[in-house]
């Protein structure tokens, strides 16, 4: 089958190698001479010395998705590397580079097909002073990607300036040795030249933009507790929130820091966590309470492997129950997902800004793919989803906290408004905050909380629906990336197919959601959980039309675009 | 609003709200309410600049009870509502509210926490030794034999020292009152709140219901026999080996309080958009 | 716990004039706070009690009011701000209330309080050497007499209740 254009390299290596570092830079200096890019990836159990893979890739139009097929990997070593045979799928196209006092191949990649060669990295970089086999390792793949060696420098100064001018000059060798060293290899990509700097693409993390997207909307306050894939973006919001007049708290626990979030809201500032999915479920409770006392908070879940401890490392999409089923009473409440590294930022700058309007917690459900994940991506618009919560002020005698009214949004007095005074509260109360058994006023205040977040226009922005075609592909989160992937190949062969892919989960959107599939005969849901949850969240709550098929499977391996294409090539005929 | 006009002279009606508190007859907890707006009016800060956040229990009812802005939270999470709410308006006086099962059981570990944090806020435990609101049973600071339905003949373990607790965690102001005697407590809860960093004030306050036996409390309080010491050795001396009964400020630290900077930028969005430029 | 009641200085016939008057004003707060616990807790009978004894403390405010004169005895109490610690004389004890108590529970409280008003306008009479204190102090102490033998008479009406008064078939309910 036919891989789209573009080009997939990885490096691996172990005990402290320094693939991680190959691979960022190489992402760098390919985007720097016009390349998109996207890097992933893939490490042991160990903090550090474990084994490492960088997994890039490489096209002319905006990554989204892992390539289902790597065109060339290099090893600097092979200890332990068959944890990544899975992950990094080769074919008779590919080149393999080892080293032959690497260890032993495994299996998997010796039967694969690939032609495999030897380079003694370990043996050329001793020969240097101070010289690393990672650069050697970069050396090598930026000449076979065809990427200019002045480009390479330009990054390794900008990089390594810090660690002194012995450790530019080395690795300036390292790189020289490696290029001398891949002479006569077949090129996996054509040369291209370096371009001008291009400040309208950025290179970032989905983790940074969730960070970045949250100060966009207007947070200025995070109180956290580290976990993994989550932690970077708390790491990124410490320095910045402090920048622009803002501050994170490491709290105790998950149940400290949801709470503070929500002392924090309360007290009028948008405020926001993040965490994974044992952390979500430690938060949970709190959420509710932010639900019934109307207290507007941001909660982003980086998804990773489930259930319960799961696989830490690694991407999967089934935290969906918890988050829009997970709180014990009727609490309705928003549920968002972006759907790559970019829409990270926005999606969670507009979770920031419908918190805030509607003084509702929002959970935003990235994954450990695009958290963890690095991309070139064009600099984001500077939209204007600023959070304006409706705040009660100049009050004049009788203040209702909870008033009923059109919208079922109720005016906030902030600690210090005079007049204004209340107890937020948990319990069920009256539209003064009143705790109450009442059958009518529960059911009020349950009717308001439903009808302010149902009756909101949310506008386009709830999903992305592209194309046409009786058969449509219904995704989210980071499937979408590899799901339009697949259907512009399916395009390319003449099958014309729609994509629906939604970005706000709750509410559910059924008018809209029917819109889209008007015409639809055939639905493809493709999903990454093993119980399919998406597909049973989609038939609880809309109309599916026609016939129905899943495509589901839960992490930790992406579900690549050609297996999506070969899904709608098999229900095309 | 000049600042000596805000602190116009008060009186504790002022900071009583209309709602009638549904606690028993009898309830140390009615006394602690007395405590608590006589010292809100001593300090003379507005009731709308003074925020009461409790947890779930009987004690945490007393938000509503008080015309301050009140956050009545999920059950032992109240010192983390305070934090994240001190932290984001330092401008606001902080007081939690909290009982034995709310603030030592399952909120104990933000406990320890706060009282390492130091923000500048108070936190009242009104100690019964019991479970009331949910009906009798045993707590952390429940004596090892007194009987109840969960555990018969009673649990057989020793309650622990809430103080020595706080002072080991780093409060920088511990003592304990008595409910029965209002205005000493009323006392201890303006010197708590003036106090900077975190003031952490136990208050025995007998629950008629399920501890009928506490009646007994006013006859075995006594005022500490020494005044409060600022040596945090010579205190966790002292609260190893207090009886439970000594009332009055028991160590008063000089720890800084914890107030990280807020509210002041140093930079815009433009400059934190520049790292990620290619 | 026994400690020395922070009472001030009787320096002036105001000052006793309105710490008189206080004693009175905290009774009728307190009476007040007593019945609306007796509402929520449906004890309609003592709802009526203390609201009428809060009624009757009110009034004798009114009366050492006017017997006061031209002296502003509400700011002067204010400004003396008596009873540093403690409960003053007729304040009832919040302690002795309960869900289930009956009118000679609460008559009991009413009559200890104005006993310790008695005793405490005794020792003003006894120690005071300013014959115009004297002579007030005098007219309080009758009056309290007074209150002592209102609270009597009214006792011999009702019965002492039985042990089992405080009985409560219901098991109680868990709130929250």
């Amino acid at each position: 089958m036919k891989q789209a254009p573009g080009v997939s390299i990885a490096i691996i290596g172990s005990g402290g190698a320094g693939a991680l570092t190959s691979g960022n830079f190489l992402l760098e200096a390919a985007c720097g001479a016009g390349w998109h890019g996207l890097l992933t990836r893939s490490v042991g159990p160990q903090i550090r010395g474990g084994e490492a893979a960088a997994l890039i890739r490489l096209a002319q139009h905006p990554v989204e998705c892992a390539a289902d097929r790597f065109d060339l990997l290099i090893a600097i070593d092979w200890l332990n590397a068959g944890r990544f045979e899975s992950e990094i799928p080769l074919g008779p196209q590919s080149l393999v580079v080892g080293d032959p006092e690497g260890g032993a191949v495994p299996p998997g990649i010796a039967a694969s097909g690939a032609r495999l060669v030897e380079i003694p990295m370990k043996a050329i970089a001793k020969a240097l002073p101070e010289g690393r086999a990672n650069m050697i390792a970069l050396g090598i793949a930026g000449k076979l990607l065809g990427l200019g060696a002045d480009l390479m420098l330009e990054v390794m100064n900008k990089r390594l300036a810090e660690k002194g001018s012995a450790a530019v000059a080395a690795s300036r060798a390292g790189l020289e040795a490696g290029r001398k060293a891949a002479a006569g290899l077949p090129l996996a990509a054509e040369p291209t030249s370096s371009k001008p700097r291009d400040t309208r693409r950025w290179l970032i993390s989905g983790n940074e933009a969730t960070g970045l997207g949250a100060i966009r909307g207007g947070i200025r306050f995070a109180a956290a507790y580290p976990i993994t894939p989550a932690t970077e973006i708390l790491e990124w919001l410490a320095p910045n929130l402090a920048k622009v007049g803002g501050v994170l708290v490491q709290a105790e626990d998950e149940l400290a820091s949801v709470n503070m979030t929500i002392g924090g809201s309360y007290g009028g500032t948008p405020s926001l966590t993040a965490t994974s999915g044992p952390g979500l479920s430690l938060m949970i409770e709190a959420i509710g309470l932010a639900t019934a006392s109307e207290i507007s908070i941001v909660v982003v879940d980086v998804m990773r492997g489930g259930p319960s401890t799961g696989i830490p490392t690694k991407s999967e999409q089934a935290d969906l129950n918890l988050a829009v089923y997970g709180l014990h009473g009727d609490a309705p409440h928003l549920v968002l997902a972006p759907q790559s590294v970019a829409d990270c930022l926005i999606t969670t700058q507009w979770a920031v800004f419908l918190a805030e309007v509607l003084q509702s917690p929002a959970i935003v459900l990235s994954d450990q793919f695009m958290g963890q994940s690095r991309a070139a991506i064009e600099r984001p618009a500077d939209v204007a989803f600023i959070g304006q919560r409706a705040r009660a002020n100049d009050i004049n005698g009788d203040y209702r906290r909870y008033a009923l009214g059109a919208t079922g949004v109720s005016s906030m007095a902030l600690p210090g408004t005079p007049g204004g005074q209340y107890t937020a509260d948990g319990l069920t109360h009256t539209e003064r905050g009143v705790p109450t058994g009442s059958a009518a006023e529960h059911c009020a205040q349950l009717d308001k909380r439903r009808d302010k977040l149902e009756h909101f226009s949310y506008g386009d922005h709830w999903a992305n629906i592209e194309g046409d075609g009786y058969l449509a592909v219904v995704t989210w989160g980071s499937l979408t990336g590899a799901a339009r992937e697949a259907i512009s190949r399916a395009r390319a062969e003449g099958i014309a197919v729609r994509l629906l892919a939604p970005r706000l989960l709750a509410p559910v959107q059924p008018a809209a959601f029917a819109r889209a599939l008007e015409g639809a005969r055939r639905v493809l849901v493709v999903e990454q959980s093993h119980g399919a949850q998406f597909y049973r969240y989609l038939r609880a709550h809309y109309e599916l039309p026609g016939e129905v098929r899943v495509f589901h499977r839960p992490g930790p391996l992406p579900i690549r675009a050609g297996e999506g294409h070969q899904e709608i090539r098999n229900w095309s005929a | 609003m000049s600042t000596a006009e805000m602190r116009q002279v008060r009186r504790p009606g002022d900071y009583r709200s209309d709602v009638k508190p549904v606690w028993c007859p009898g309830c140390g907890d009615h006394h602690i309410l007395l405590s608590f707006t006589r010292a809100f009016a001593e300090l003379g800060e507005p009731p709308e600049n003074i925020a009461v956040i409790s947890g779930i229990g009987c004690s945490s009812r007393i938000p509503a009870y008080t015309n301050c802005y009140g956050f009545h939270g999920v059950h032992g999470r109240s010192l983390a509502l305070a934090a994240g709410l001190k932290v984001t308006r330092p401008d606001l006086t902080v007081v939690v509210a909290s009982g034995d099962g709310d603030g030592y059981s399952i909120g104990g570990n933000h406990f320890l926490h706060a009282c390492r944090r130091n923000l500048d806020m108070t936190y009242v435990v009104m100690d019964n030794r019991v479970y009331g609101m949910t009906k009798g049973q045993p707590s952390p600071t429940t004596e090892p034999d007194f009987d109840t339905a969960l555990s018969p003949g009673g649990t057989g373990l020793s309650p622990f020292h809430p103080l020595v607790i706080a002072l080991a965690s780093g409060a920088n102001f511990v003592a304990r009152a008595f409910s029965g005697e209002h205005k000493e407590t009323a006392s201890i809860l303006v010197d708590a709140i003036r106090h900077p960093g975190f003031s952490f004030v136990e208050i025995l306050s007998p629950c008629v219901t399920f501890r009928p036996d506490e009646r007994q409390w006013k006859t075995m309080v006594r005022p500490a026999p020494v005044a409060a010491t600022d040596d945090p050795g010579r205190a966790a001396r002292r609260l190893m080996t207090d009886d439970g009964f000594n009332i009055g400020i028991l160590y008063r630290g000089a720890r800084k309080p914890y107030r990280p900077e807020f509210g002041r930028a140093t930079a815009d969005l433009a400059a934190l958009e520049k790292e990620f430029e290619l | 716990m026994t400690r020395a009641s922070d009472v001030p200085e009787i320096s002036s016939l105001a000052d006793l004039f309105a710490i008189a008057y206080g004693i009175e004003i905290d009774a009728v707060a307190r009476y007040e706070l007593l019945a609306d616990q007796m509402e929520t807790h449906n004890n309609a009978e003592l709802v009526a009690m203390f609201r009428d004894l809060a009624r009757a403390e009110g009034l004798h405010a009114e009366e050492i009011r006017r017997l006061a004169g031209d002296i502003d005895v509400a700011a002067h109490a204010a400004q003396l701000g008596a009873w540093k610690s403690g409960d003053s004389p007729e304040e009832a004890d919040l302690n002795a209330a309960h869900y289930l108590m009956t009118p000679w529970h609460a008559l009991q409280m009413a009559l200890a309080g104005e006993e310790r008003a008695l005793a405490f306008f005794q020792r003003i009479l006894d120690t005071a050497e300013d014959p115009g204190i004297k002579a007030m102090a005098a007219e309080f102490v009758n009056e309290e007499t007074e209150h002592v033998e209102l609270c009597h008479r009214l006792l011999r009406k009702h019965q002492r209740p039985p042990d089992s008064w405080s009985h409560d078939l219901d098991p109680p309910g868990g709130q929250e």
